[in-house]
């Protein structure tokens, strides 16, 4: 019997580098040993992303992509499919909590310069991953054909409208109809299921391969391949399987309590998962009274509406989002973690963080003078951090680093 | 360009017409566990709405699961027209006709608890009014203007509002709804229209959403679980993490 096992894993080796693989990404993969709450966020954006799609697939099997059917074959999935609540919550709770993983994921980039030299390109995917994430969402928003699905789909397309010569040409060509009509809907489903997932899946393995090519960051923002032993293993490091699978899994299942709490017990999250007016079958003649994205889109909503011209606000929505491409070249601080750096980037991070809270949150109001000019002081503080990077990181009085990782 | 500025005009009108201050809204404080209170809802759901107002998205036999009715109570007690049990709660009157009768064709409910809320559905029940000038005779005040008669009325009784003229802002008269009063009595006592609008609400909103029961009793068996299943994998992490450090 063993035998049998062994030649058949021998017949498999030598057609196939799964052994290889197996170490190169787990066992003799070697992670710093030292990493703490916020390195759980990586395998968390996976595990939700493994979430959506099978939810996803399952969604599929009922929902209709017209404009007749599918707000009421989302109501059949909530009454007439075996468990059909279930995955549908879990679905729309998934895609805020998606976004929560991904702020958090990219939050600790900043927190322990994670993007910088050699980890630009892990970076760059990961920048590319997020607007990919912002469009998939954006897309499967529409899907419930709801009066915010509508509406809001209707407000962005239209923004495209804004870019000189070409806009209305353009807008009318994403909608493929002079409103935002079945066309739209059936073109935005073939993206939300086939299209953007392949990109997806694609950049996440590039986002994968790139980190295990110059290995994790940590806290310390130290290389712990500097000080290897004599078999060429990191000192500091451990094999990533089966340390890290099982601190991964505890995450995870902390998370899935969290994510469970909201699924049974509040799905609509007072309107901040599920919107109120997105149970109103959409209504191309009947404008609801107050539109706004869901919650992950509003900083940069918040950035739009700053702006009086649109055209302006739509590049400064676009150049908030462009310029976190290149952060790994405007930061030229000496060390990585904030635990070295210096006063300036510890206050620049914090108001950073407050600007881009309070951006999210008038994003979410009506445009009145106030909530204007504060959205303005925002979208100035937002810009300032990064475009003054190049100053206040070289200005800022790093601490020495220490040899090793510490706790 | 054109549309993006015919939706930027609609949104400055309607926020304009939004901007009217909201009347006060009473807690409609149901119990979605009385099922005694979901059956009368239902049952006035059949008679007051469901001849307007489909729920297109509900079918008779979930009424029957969930409710505790077999198939011949539902076509006695539900059930007007040839439908089946099985059939989805649709209505006979075509929505062209509608729009001529009402202004506007009365919207499906199946989902009218989740976009408007309980309290809201709760307050506009008993919130109409006599006005003359309109063409169903009452007007709502939570509703203003709604194209929708006062189907309770044999009920409630007849209301009517006072008034506060108020002058905003813009040197606007305003007239502001401070209480409503019941000049004509109805059927039942305040105490006893305000319980059977309870049962008709604790109805749309379980309506609104049939599965919530099951997936509030489910929640804490998933959580349970997951906090099992923590303890065994923290206990595994520990000892492998013994020789860590």
């Amino acid at each position: 019997m063993r035998e049998w096992f062994y030649l058949g894993k021998e017949w498999i080796e030598s057609r196939f580098p799964a052994r290889e693989f197996w170490e190169d990404h787990l066992v003799k993969y070697y992670a710093p040993k030292y990493l703490n709450f916020w390195y759980f966020f990586g395998s968390l954006a996976m595990l939700v992303f493994a979430i959506q799609v099978i939810t996803g697939i399952f969604l599929t099997m009922n929902y209709k992509p017209t404009a007749g059917t599918a707000f009421a074959s989302v109501e059949y999935i909530m009454r007439d499919v075996n468990w059909g609540w279930l995955i549908r919550y879990m679905h729309s709770t998934g895609a805020s909590f998606f976004f929560i993983v991904i702020y958090l994921h990219m939050f600790r980039a900043f927190l322990y310069g994670s993007y910088q030299k050699p980890r630009e390109l892990l970076w760059l995917f990961g920048v590319l991953l997020f607007v990919l994430l912002m469009a998939e969402a954006f897309m499967g928003y529409l899907l419930p054909w709801g009066q915010m699905s509508f509406w809001g789909a209707q407000v962005i397309i239209s923004l495209f409208g804004a870019i000189p010569v070409i806009g209305s040409d353009l807008a009318l060509w994403i909608r493929g109809d002079y409103v935002v009509a079945d066309a739209t809907l059936n073109r935005f489903f073939a993206f939300h299921v086939i299209a953007f997932p392949l990109l997806l899946i694609g950049l996440v393995v590039f986002h994968l391969i790139a980190l295990h090519r110059v290995g994790s960051n940590n806290p310390d923002g130290i290389e712990i391949k500097e000080k290897k032993n004599e078999q060429g293993i990191p000192l500091d490091g451990i094999p990533f399987h089966p340390y890290f699978t099982l601190k991964d899994m505890l995450g995870a299942i902390v998370f899935l309590m969290i994510f469970s709490a909201v699924v049974f017990y509040y799905p609509e999250m007072g309107g901040w998962f599920l919107e109120k007016d997105n149970f109103i079958p959409a209504d191309p003649l009947k404008t609801p009274e107050h539109i706004t994205p869901l919650w992950y889109f509003t900083p940069f909503y918040a950035i739009l509406r700053a702006v009086p011209d649109k055209f302006l606000g739509v590049m400064l929505m676009g150049a908030a989002i462009a310029v976190l491409f290149v952060v790994p070249w405007l930061d030229r601080s000496p060390v990585r973690s904030i635990r070295y750096r210096g006063p300036i980037y510890k206050i620049a991070l914090a108001v950073f963080v407050i600007c881009f809270v309070g951006l999210g949150y008038l994003g979410t109001v009506a445009a009145t003078p106030a909530a204007t000019i504060f959205s303005r002081i925002g979208t100035f503080i937002y810009f300032a951090f990064f475009l003054l990077m190049p100053i206040y990181t070289r200005l800022d009085k790093s601490k020495p680093l220490p040899d090793r990782v510490t706790k | 360009m054109k549309t993006y500025l015919l939706i930027m005009a609609m949104l400055l009108v309607s926020s304009a017409v939004g901007a009217i201050e909201n009347y006060r809204l009473d807690k409609a404080s149901i119990d979605p566990a009385d099922t005694e209170s979901l059956r009368r809802g239902a049952t006035l759901f059949v008679n007051y709405c469901f001849n307007c107002h489909s729920a297109a998205l509900m079918r008779y036999n979930r009424i029957g699961k969930d409710l505790g009715y077999d198939e011949a109570q539902l076509e006695s007690l539900f059930i007007f027209t040839g439908a089946k049990v099985g059939d989805l709660m649709e209505i006979a009157m075509p929505p062209d006709e509608a729009k001529r009768w009402f202004g506007v064709v009365p919207p499906d409910l199946s989902v009218v608890s989740r976009s408007r809320g309980v309290d809201w559905i709760y307050t506009y029940l008993r919130s109409f009014y006599k006005d003359d000038s309109r063409p169903w005779g009452v007007n709502n005040a939570v509703f203003k203007d709604v194209a929708m008669p006062h189907v309770l009325w044999e009920l409630q009784g007849l209301q009517a509002a006072q008034f506060n003229v108020l002058i905003d802002e813009e040197g606007v008269e305003r007239r502001v709804i401070t209480e409503l009063e019941l000049v004509e009595p109805g059927k039942l006592s305040n105490e006893q229209f305000d319980a059977a609008v309870r049962d008709l609400v604790n109805y749309l909103h379980y309506m609104g959403e049939p599965a919530k029961k099951i997936r509030l009793q489910l929640g804490k068996w998933v959580l349970l679980y997951l906090a099992l299943f923590f303890a065994v994998v923290w206990l595994l992490k520990k000892e492998y993490w013994k020789d860590v450090h």
